[in-house]
């Protein structure tokens, strides 16, 4: 068995409050319906699908932060489905999240030393102060940025400081949500060949959540094509990006902007 | 760009000197009261009743901001008065702000049933009129210092409830709360780790701005004669007694309601240039 996630049967639904009757329960919104899928030790997998294709809430499923409504997720060979957030906890470190936009997800009144090192600290980390330094090299940051606030910082450093935290826990399993979407093209390219470089130093297991199949290319071993709540495509990357089979993933090959350079380009 | 920041620092900083500057002085008189104070503040003295202030004629020396009716030198009551309004500012700001914020922390983070029973508990609150409310209480309790500090908590939490709950929302749909979360942080560890240093700074403004008002609630009380003692002098007594000879003798009016003026201002400007000053986001 070396899957390290196991999904199956997954649904989601979550209240609509916005339709809200005035006595009694909200309708509720069907957004995951019936998800299977495996991740291995060791894989990169995308997961891809336009707005709406409940990708987000797939990967806040995935790190539990819902729960789902029906299906099991399994990770490392434990069922996580529905533990509580108590009996939770001891496992959070195997499993860390990045998420998409820094400036939320980084506290705007902690240093980079303090977003870095609270997880430590409440996993009892030895030597958090280490770690943290470790952490900040590790995504090539230097010692100086410790002690800065994050609206000190451009979008591509802070967006390192939020993967600084998620590997300083040495998790097995990382989800990054959309991670490159709030940069612009070059520190894109920056972060995707940092997140490259620290999976295969660390031997991390990634699922890379992203609407744009152009930076899952570069990434993935594996892409998995989620559109309207349910996976029309899960092959290895080449497959998909030469035979595609689903209409949805023609839709979001046909959607990647190429540069078309002319022949008379050089002059 | 830089000369622009420059700027707006260097007025948030003369606003927190000048506030500060302006509390230190009156928390001097208060602290410092009998022994700077050139007259015994109850010491009354008919023949030298309605002394005008220094620079007037027919003054007596060493009544520098003159008498009152009674004879009793209005320096000195204001330097007493400001005893019962520091204190008053002091503990009913602080109560006030413990009890408010820590309420609304728990309903604008915790949602749920909390937030349905603490947010019906302030609808409900604030449904009653203040003053009428707080004459009411001060009649059940019996007039005092302790009545008016709880009078003015008893009435004024549900300000900083209900700010608190807003901030303390808007900033748990935040994605470092569910960051938090991933890192296994408990639900209460968030909310005073995570949420609270983003909320200090409204909460540092919020309850300066409630020292000013109580200095004003203690003043309005003892206007309508429901404070302290009439023996005890307080501005707001001092300024009631003012009122009934404003046309013979204006500076036993005009000076404490100056002086409370100032006090309220400076209080809520100390807020506002604490905030500048000490925010991480601002800096």
């Amino acid at each position: 068995m070396t899957d390290l996630l196991r999904i199956t049967g997954l649904h989601l639904s979550l209240p609509d409050l916005n339709r809200k009757p005035l006595i009694g329960a909200a309708p509720r919104i069907h957004i995951l319906k019936g998800v299977d899928f495996a991740i291995a030790k060791g894989e990169i997998v995308g997961i891809v699908g336009g707005s709406g294709s409940g990708k987000s809430t797939l990967a806040r499923t995935l790190v539990r932060l819902l729960e789902p409504s029906a299906g099991t997720i399994h990770f490392d060979g434990q069922d996580i489905s529905h533990l509580s957030e108590a009996a939770l906890r001891p496992l959070r470190r195997r499993f860390q999240m990045i998420f998409q936009d820094p400036m939320s997800s980084l506290n705007p009144r902690h240093t980079v030393a303090q977003i870095i090192e609270g997880p430590l600290a409440l996993h009892d980390v030895a030597n958090p102060s280490d770690r943290m330094r470790e952490a900040l090299d590790a995504v090539g940051l230097g010692q100086r940025f410790a002690t800065r606030h994050p609206h000190q910082m451009s979008g591509g450093q802070r967006q390192r400081v939020g993967i600084a935290r998620a590997i300083a826990l040495r998790p097995d399993f990382i989800v990054a949500d959309e991670i490159v979407s709030g940069l612009d093209v070059s520190s894109q390219a920056q972060v995707l060949s940092l997140l490259e470089r620290l999976v295969a130093d660390l031997g991390l297991t990634l699922a890379f959540i992203s609407h744009d199949l152009s930076v899952i290319r570069r990434l993935c071993n594996r892409i998995i094509v989620l559109d309207k709540g349910v996976i029309v495509e899960n092959a290895p990357s080449a497959e998909v990006f030469d035979t595609p089979k689903a209409a949805a993933t023609r839709e979001l090959l046909a959607s990647i902007l190429l540069p078309e350079v002319g022949a008379d380009w050089q002059t | 760009m830089a000369d622009a920041r420059a700027l707006v620092h260097r007025r948030a900083g003369l606003r927190l000197w000048l506030s500060a500057g302006w509390i230190a002085l009156v928390a001097a008189a208060a602290l410092l009261a009998p022994w700077i104070a050139p007259h015994d503040p109850l010491a009354q003295d008919l023949f030298l009743g309605r002394l005008p202030p220094f620079w007037m004629e027919g003054t007596e020396p060493g009544y520098w901001l003159g008498t009152d009716s009674l004879g009793r030198d209005v320096l000195s009551r204001i330097l007493h008065g400001a005893r019962i309004a520091l204190i008053v500012a002091v503990i009913a700001g602080t109560l006030t702000c413990l009890i408010g914020a820590t309420l609304g922390l728990l309903a604008g983070f915790l949602r749920g049933w909390v937030d349905l029973v603490i947010s019906r508990l302030i609808d409900i609150w604030m449904a009653f009129p203040p003053v009428l409310f707080s004459i009411l209480l001060i009649a059940v309790l019996g007039p005092g210092l302790t009545s008016i500090i709880i009078a003015i908590v008893v009435i004024d939490w549900t300000r900083f409830a209900r700010v608190v709950r807003a901030e303390a929302m808007a900033q748990g749909a935040m994605d470092y709360v569910a960051s938090a979360r991933v890192a296994g942080r408990t639900r209460i560890g968030t909310m005073l780790r995570e949420i609270l240093p983003n909320v200090l700074p409204t909460i540092v403004v919020l309850l300066t701005l409630e020292m000013g008002i109580a200095v004003i609630v203690e003043a309005i009380l003892s206007f309508v004669n429901l404070s302290i003692s009439t023996d005890d002098p307080t501005w707001g007594g001092m300024i009631a007694e003012g009122r009934t000879s404003v046309h013979q003798a204006w500076w036993v009016l005009v000076f404490p309601l100056v002086t409370l003026f100032l006090t309220v201002l400076a209080f809520s400007q100390l807020g506002e240039g604490l905030k500048d000053r000490y925010d991480p986001v601002l800096q």
